[in-house]
């Protein structure tokens, strides 16, 4: 069974939410927010498989990683849909104004642009073509989920508790990976 | 997430706003009751005052649509009382608003601590439809019913000292629970120069919509400075003090290189965050352009002449 469907789970959510009018005042908001939201979770779900994977019995979980991977970019792809659509309706000298000018979208930006190349070299004959080159590249999931997370608390006004949660989460699923 | 499916229900068996307001009108009358007969007032008065008889409609008006009371009342950003925007709504009923009283103090000829019953008494409460910008970069159309700060301050008698109006939202825990972290240093406080603080579409307001302001909209007197972003627009005000120094405000204190102290909306001045230049009018997909001083700089801007307002942001 297609288990990429369940990825598709948050995305129905929305679409739903769209068409009955229940995202709140600001629906907007609400999209741009979501998608960036479901694409930290996956990337962080991502990063988790590999501790995750040496208790007993999981194993299997690694056939999940690709998955993973490829949801949270797509979220993220969308993410950046929605902003390029609503927040600047293509308006491209207002957009390329937007990334120099606001750190935050300059960062969550350079994230995205670390994440193409992975999602674009998932494929098993890439990985193929690529050998041992292709987890030195794969590495760079590192970086952008720094940055994603930066993006996060950059956006944030005052209320740091939830960038904070995120922050440690990543810091426990990098931290592991530094002293093992 | 709130996630309710029943069939069974259609449009018909939705309470009408009317008797659902009704309802809520009840159990505040009721509430006052309780407390009148406590504390020993007249529920009526505090009714009659803090509510909305005789107030005069399209004192100022807008030709633009009004942003729908639903919106109005769930969406926006009041600490306090939580720092998402639909939380304020949620929490609302914590804020307990009876008795109410407002600390006038500083350089005024009449200081002293006031009933809410006795400020508003002497003020004739007027309709006046609003933009509302927020820093954010989003905005509502609001019909808020109030009376002008500057009839307010005449009352107290500013002294010549008196250049800045300060103000502050009630510091309480127990009734604004969002004050029980500090996310902001509390109390909430924000500040005018006397002469914006004068200016004739500068209110307090003590209603929208008809009705007396929702607790979440700031219940029961905030101020209005239309010309500015809404963080200016102090909510639940306890305290109006005026000072010979500029005073501190909040959010300018938090971060000064992102929230000045005059905050005029600015499509020049960009934000860290959110883009000035535009704003989602809410109830629309598209944002539209935002306009220097929110559209009413024929009124306010030579208040500030020769000011650069890329520097005083």
């Amino acid at each position: 069974m297609a288990r990429w469907l369940i990825g598709l789970l948050p995305l129905v959510w929305l679409g739903f939410g769209v068409w009955q009018n229940t995202l709140g005042a600001n629906p907007v908001e609400r999209m741009i927010r979501y998608s960036g939201d479901w694409g930290l979770w996956w990337l962080l779900a991502t990063l988790a498989i590999a501790p995750l994977r040496r208790l007993p019995g999981c194993a299997g979980l690694i056939r999940l990683r690709r998955l993973f991977g490829l949801l949270g970019f797509g979220y993220a792809a969308l993410h950046v849909v929605f902003f390029i659509t609503f927040e600047h309706f293509f308006s491209w000298s207002a957009l390329f104004r937007d990334i120099l000018k606001r750190p935050f979208i300059t960062i969550g930006l350079l994230a995205f642009l670390l994440l193409l190349p992975l999602a674009v070299t998932s494929t098993p004959s890439w990985m193929r073509r690529l050998g041992p080159q292709w987890g030195r590249l794969h590495r760079l999931v590192y970086p952008a989920s720094v940055l994603v997370v930066l993006h996060y608390f950059l956006m944030v006004k005052a209320d740091y508790r939830l960038p904070i949660l995120h922050a440690v989460i990543l810091g426990g699923l990098l931290g592991w990976r530094g002293v093992r | 997430m709130p996630f309710r499916w029943n069939p069974e229900l259609g449009p018909e068996d939705v309470t009408p706003e009317a008797m659902f307001q009704e309802r809520r009108r009840f159990l505040r009358a009721a509430a006052v009751a309780t407390a009148g007969a406590v504390l020993g007032w007249d529920p009526d008065a505090v009714q009659a005052e803090g509510g909305l008889a005789g107030v005069r409609k399209g004192a100022v008006t807008l030709d633009e649509k009004l942003t729908p009371v639903r919106e109005v009342t769930s969406y926006g950003n009041f600490y306090e009382l939580g720092t998402g925007k639909e939380d304020p709504a949620k929490l609302a009923d914590r804020l307990v608003t009876y008795p109410w009283s407002v600390r006038i103090d500083g350089e005024v000829e009449q200081p002293g601590v006031v009933s809410l019953e006795d400020l508003l008494k002497p003020h004739p409460l007027e309709e006046r439809v609003y933009r509302m910008r927020c820093v954010e970069g989003w905005s509502m159309v609001i019909p808020w019913i109030g009376f002008p700060l500057g009839d307010l301050l005449k009352r107290f008698v500013p002294t010549p000292k008196g250049r800045y109006v300060a103000f502050e939202t009630l510091h309480d825990p127990q009734r604004l629970p969002g004050q029980a972290r500090e996310v902001l240093r509390w109390p909430y406080r924000e500040g005018l120069r006397l002469d914006e603080a004068m200016h004739p579409l500068t209110i307090l307001a003590v209603g929208l919509y008809d009705r007396v302001l929702p607790n979440q909209n700031g219940v029961p007197l905030r101020l209005v400075v239309p010309w500015k972003y809404g963080f200016k627009s102090i909510k639940s005000i306890v305290r109006i003090s005026l000072t010979e120094q500029q005073p501190v405000t909040s959010w300018n204190q938090h971060a000064p290189d992102e929230y000045g102290f005059f905050a005029n909306v600015n499509p020049e001045v960009p934000h860290p965050r959110w883009e000035q230049r535009q704003e989602r009018r809410i109830g629309e997909w598209l944002r539209r352009d935002t306009l220097p001083f929110n559209g009413y700089g024929e009124q306010v801007a030579g208040l500030y002449a020769g000011m650069d307002l890329t520097r005083f942001f």
